[in-house]
């Protein structure tokens, strides 16, 4: 099941927790950030839990999407 | 490529600070985002403490640092609107906790390497306030979302920097609309170049590595990450091996530069600064490279941070080489009463789900 979420504008760290939070009830997620170092805090956790992840830009804003 | 970074980002925070105290600047108090916020409170007159008014040029350098490159970048991206009033609070209250303690994080990794024992117990202590800031977190603490401005309203994403450029401006000339100490630590400091490139410089790599005092440890805790952490420990390793080398060093509690040893208030000042931080999205030092790179929110710590050294000074509240007195006591437990607070009654429902 593709969860998705809208993370755009909250505080550092708090899209990377509800990414961690979303990831432990789906086999997908998809989150909308707008700050890059909230991208690179998801790619990063994605990474050291050996999760898939792609991201794209556009306008500003970044499209990740993880698999378990 | 990591490396570099982490190691260059080390050396011009950790040796940088050492070589800003042999140029001039008093012990151990190189870089601090909060005792040198402090000063610049003085210089504008926000307190009127003699011997500590001076527009530090390095505070200048982190915001002017992290504009320059986040222009050149393309990240410049001006936004707010996240309750900019309560990110005000939680800054003056960081600035309380730190003048308690007499330093910012950096500042107590910076102690720490100088010898000085006492930044180890302000450290626990700031780990303590992570730690707690975080158990707000997870129990659903936000402060909404921020909105990424457009039109004309991109212009108040310049302010910050167009601020420090007006100090920058102010202190080169020496103008009138600034207080300069005639003594005491407000009268010591580095040349204003070096300050200024050692600033620009340090704000740069703030801005590229993210460093972020309280973003260390959360990372750490709540993702496995270290990355932030190895430019601690490089930067703890550069000002022991300079302190050492210029002949610094000293180890101990006891009469350590701009320091005291009442170790519950060491803590619990850091323990404030750890709190207030982790609920405004990131600490001293991060909120100037924030406010640079055109966020208002953190703009707004910012000026509550002086607006928080004004308050210090002016109730007595700060420590000093005696210890914390009783009125610093009372401001730190109202202020982790205030934190706590804000990090009980902000649980903004932001509706996440998009769909799925």
């Amino acid at each position: 099941m593709l969860k998705t979420l809208d993370l755009r504008g909250l505080s550092c760290p708090i899209p990377l927790i509800q990414t961690k939070n979303a990831l432990e009830n789906a086999a997908e997620v998809q989150v909308t950030v707008d700050e890059p170092v909230a991208k690179e805090n998801i790619l990063k956790f994605a990474k050291a839990r050996n999760l898939q992840a792609q991201c794209s830009v556009n306008d500003g804003e970044y499209t990740i999407t993880i698999h378990k | 490529m990591q490396w570099v970074f982490i190691i260059i980002t080390g050396i011009v925070f950790g040796l940088g600070a050492v070589l800003l105290v042999k140029a001039g600047n008093p012990g151990n108090y190189g870089f601090c985002a909060a005792c040198h916020l402090r000063d610049i409170a003085g210089a504008l007159g926000i307190h009127r403490v003699a011997t500590l008014q001076y527009v530090r040029p390095e505070i200048l350098g982190f915001v002017l640092g992290s504009f320059i490159l986040a222009k050149t970048s393309g990240e410049f991206r001006p936004r707010g609107g996240a309750q900019p009033a309560v990110r005000f609070v939680l800054g003056a209250l960081m600035i309380i906790g730190a003048l308690v303690f007499l330093g910012c994080p950096l500042r107590g990794i910076l102690r720490l390497a100088g010898g000085d024992l006492n930044g180890l117990v302000g450290l626990a202590g700031f780990a303590g306030g992570i730690l707690a800031g975080i158990g707000f977190l997870r129990n659903g603490y936000n402060l909404g979302r921020s909105q990424v401005y457009s039109g004309a309203g991109n212009g108040v994403g310049y302010l910050a920097a167009a601020a420090a450029f007006v100090l920058l401006a102010g202190v080169v000339m020496q103008a009138g609309f600034l207080n300069f100490s005639a003594k005491g630590p407000g009268a010591m400091h580095a040349p204003l170049l070096v300050s200024l490139i050692l600033g620009l410089l340090g704000g740069a790599l703030a801005w590229k590595t993210r460093m972020c005092l309280s973003g260390g440890l959360r990372d750490f805790i709540l993702v496995s990450d270290t990355y932030l952490l190895k430019i601690y420990g490089v930067i703890f390793l550069a000002a022991f091996i300079g302190n050492q080398y210029f002949g610094f060093f000293k180890l101990g509690f006891a009469e350590q530069p701009l320091a005291h040893s009442m170790h519950l208030w060491n803590f619990m000042g850091l323990f404030l600064v750890g709190l207030a931080a982790t609920l405004s999205g990131g600490c001293p030092l991060r909120q100037l490279i924030m406010a640079g790179e055109g966020n208002t929110d953190a703009m707004f710590c910012v000026l509550g941070m002086l607006a928080g050294a004004g308050i210090s000074h002016g109730l007595n509240a700060a420590g000093s080489a005696s210890g914390v007195g009783m009125n610093g006591q009372i401001a730190v437990v109202a202020g982790l009463a205030i934190a706590a607070m804000i990090g009980v009654a902000f649980r903004q429902k932001v509706s996440l789900r998009t769909e799925g």
